[in-house]
């Protein structure tokens, strides 16, 4: 029960995440590996802020934090005609100084003794399980940003973005800036995965600058995860899909682990697996298919 | 509506590849005249569109359009008057996006507030009025990823999609070459209603002599990136496809 509810705690918070990763990997069409720097970013300025005594504005500036460095890498890929995955990893490189700087020049910072949002929750719901109080607050978070984001892609700019992804000749041709849907895409990327850093640091009760390590595969795998039980749907059931395939991934790893089949720190590996079967299923698939082809063929002239 | 004064382009400038595609090439075009282009491969054709839509800048000479000059305007701000038709029915519309969603993209040009509503009702009812003329069932699949049309039918939702937010001057790039005859023959009828209906300048170009001169009201040809000869008129009306192919095969033996 315990496993279950963190691993519903957890999927909930990197639900954040996984929607994020959604935009850029799914809708944009453009993998962005800024997210493993922008998460430890949201962590740690929500952390700092906490320990001043500022949860809730630690939430805000890890949102609003996590849309700048979307935006810078949005201006490297767009502006700078930096190709995509380098523009990622160019931001994601130069966040961990600035973490660090963030982190006040420390690796890791304890918000033991401090109050924050989780703790007051807890505080507020007295009469329920620690549990269940977290849970509410996580869902909360959760589904305000995926309202959030179920409104904005049905906008204009919403519209925009989607097409961008898709045909970005056609939205030139429309007379939409292509260059500013690209920014404004990983902006909003970012500022889901800086939400979900933020978020994450006041329910583990510290943040450590290795935190964001490995989290763009983890999002991937959650995005993926979802699309395996829900298939390919219309926008506002992916970011569902997302949301749900997050929580499996926490379940599968938390299970996992539980057996004593993995060690701990197997987890980025078996993360990095569940992302390459899913993405080399249709290659696979298709390998199996072409042979089956083939020696019917081959029966065929056999006869 | 479209002035061109002395356009120049040279491409790989300062290599031995160097080739003037645009060669001090001036073009007048009103409301309401549809011109089309013929010349042979590398002749300057598509430059001259990419020159008009902003794919690139001149090197030399002027643009302008609907009265503003734009020879210094990134793509997307001279798109607001241009409507532009692909010979790829596949690049002129977003395959993952529903019909509606993606004509009302082409709907929105120009438009402010950005975080309206997407596809609002009145589009809605608006767009089906207009896809009932196609004649081609599209009124009732608005809600079908545009992946799921054949090319006939993309390149007519191509159509309305760069016609109905009322451009001033529609460009046709080959837009009939990709399809097969029976639909290539349904697109240029729906092409010839629009331009008349709403009385745009239009640029067709075309390998077919016979649709060059079938259609429209005026004929250029280009060669070496200006204009070798200029039909309208009693000229063009005498002018047989035949005829048209020997000053063809002439200008390539020159």
């Amino acid at each position: 029960m315990v496993l279950f509810a963190g691993s519903l705690h957890l999927g909930l918070i990197y639900g954040l995440m996984a929607m994020g990763i959604y935009v850029t990997f799914r809708i944009l069409n453009t993998p962005d590996l800024t997210t493993d720097g922008s998460f430890t970013l949201g962590l740690a300025v929500s952390a700092v802020l906490t320990a001043l005594g500022m949860p809730g504005w630690g939430i805000v500036c890890g949102i609003l934090f996590g849309a700048l460095a979307g935006t810078v890498t949005g201006l490297l890929q767009t502006k700078m005609d930096i190709h995509p995955i380098l523009s990622g990893i160019l931001t994601m490189s130069a966040l961990y100084t600035v973490n660090l700087f963030v982190l006040g020049d420390r690796s890791n910072l304890s918000l033991l003794g401090s109050r924050h949002l989780f703790s007051m929750a807890a505080a507020s719901l007295p009469n329920v399980h620690r549990d269940v109080a977290r849970l509410v607050l996580a869902s909360f978070f959760c589904f305000a940003c995926f309202a959030f984001l179920a409104w904005f892609f049905q906008t204009h700019v919403g519209l925009c973005i989607r097409a961008t992804g898709d045909n970005d000749d056609m939205v030139r041709a429309s007379s939409i800036d292509v260059d500013a849907m690209r920014i404004i895409a990983t902006s909003v990327s970012n500022a889901c995965v800086g939400f979900s850093g933020a978020v994450a640091a006041q329910y583990q009760g510290f943040a450590d600058i290795n935190s964001g390590v490995g989290m763009t595969v983890v999002g991937l795998a959650s995005v993926i995860i979802g699309e395996v039980f829900w298939g390919h749907r219309s926008v506002t059931a992916s970011f569902a899909s997302a949301i749900c395939g997050s929580v499996i991934y926490r379940l599968i790893i938390a299970l996992a682990l539980k057996s004593d089949f993995f060690p701990a720190y197997a987890l980025k590996l078996v993360s990095a697996l569940i992302v390459i079967a899913a993405l080399s299923l249709p290659a696979v698939k298709g390998r199996f298919e072409l042979a089956a082809t083939r020696r019917e063929a081959r029966r065929h002239a056999g006869d | 509506m479209l002035e061109i004064k002395h356009a120049q382009k040279t491409f790989f400038r300062g290599t031995p590849n160097e080739r003037a595609a645009l060669n001090d090439l001036s073009l007048t075009l009103d409301g309401g005249e549809f011109l089309t282009v013929i010349g042979s491969n590398g002749a300057g054709k598509s430059t001259l569109f990419n020159a008009i839509t902003g794919g690139f800048i001149l090197d030399g000479g002027s643009i302008v359009l609907n009265g503003d000059d734009v020879t210094w305007l990134p793509p997307h701000r001279r798109a607001l008057v241009i409507g532009y038709i692909f010979q790829n029915p596949a690049r002129g519309t977003a395959p993952n996006m529903t019909i509606e969603e993606n004509l009302a993209l082409a709907y929105s040009r120009g438009k402010k507030w950005p975080l309206r509503k997407g596809v609002s009702k009145e589009d809605r009812s608006f767009f089906r009025e207009h896809l009932a003329r196609f004649e081609m069932g599209l009124e009732d699949r608005m809600k079908d990823t545009v992946g799921l049309l054949s090319g006939g039918q993309r390149q007519a939702l191509a159509m309305l999609m760069s016609t109905i937010a009322r451009p001033r001057l529609l460009l046709l790039d080959e837009h009939t070459a990709a399809l097969d005859p029976a639909a290539a023959q349904k697109i240029m009828r729906i092409t010839d209603e629009i331009v008349k209906e709403q009385k745009l300048a239009t640029m067709m170009i075309t390998h077919n002599i016979r649709q060059a001169l079938d259609f429209g009201t005026r004929t250029i040809m280009l060669d070496d990136g200006k204009i070798a000869f200029d039909l309208r008129g009693e000229e063009r009306k005498n002018m047989t496809p035949s005829r048209l192919m020997e000053h063809y095969s002439h200008l390539r033996v020159m």
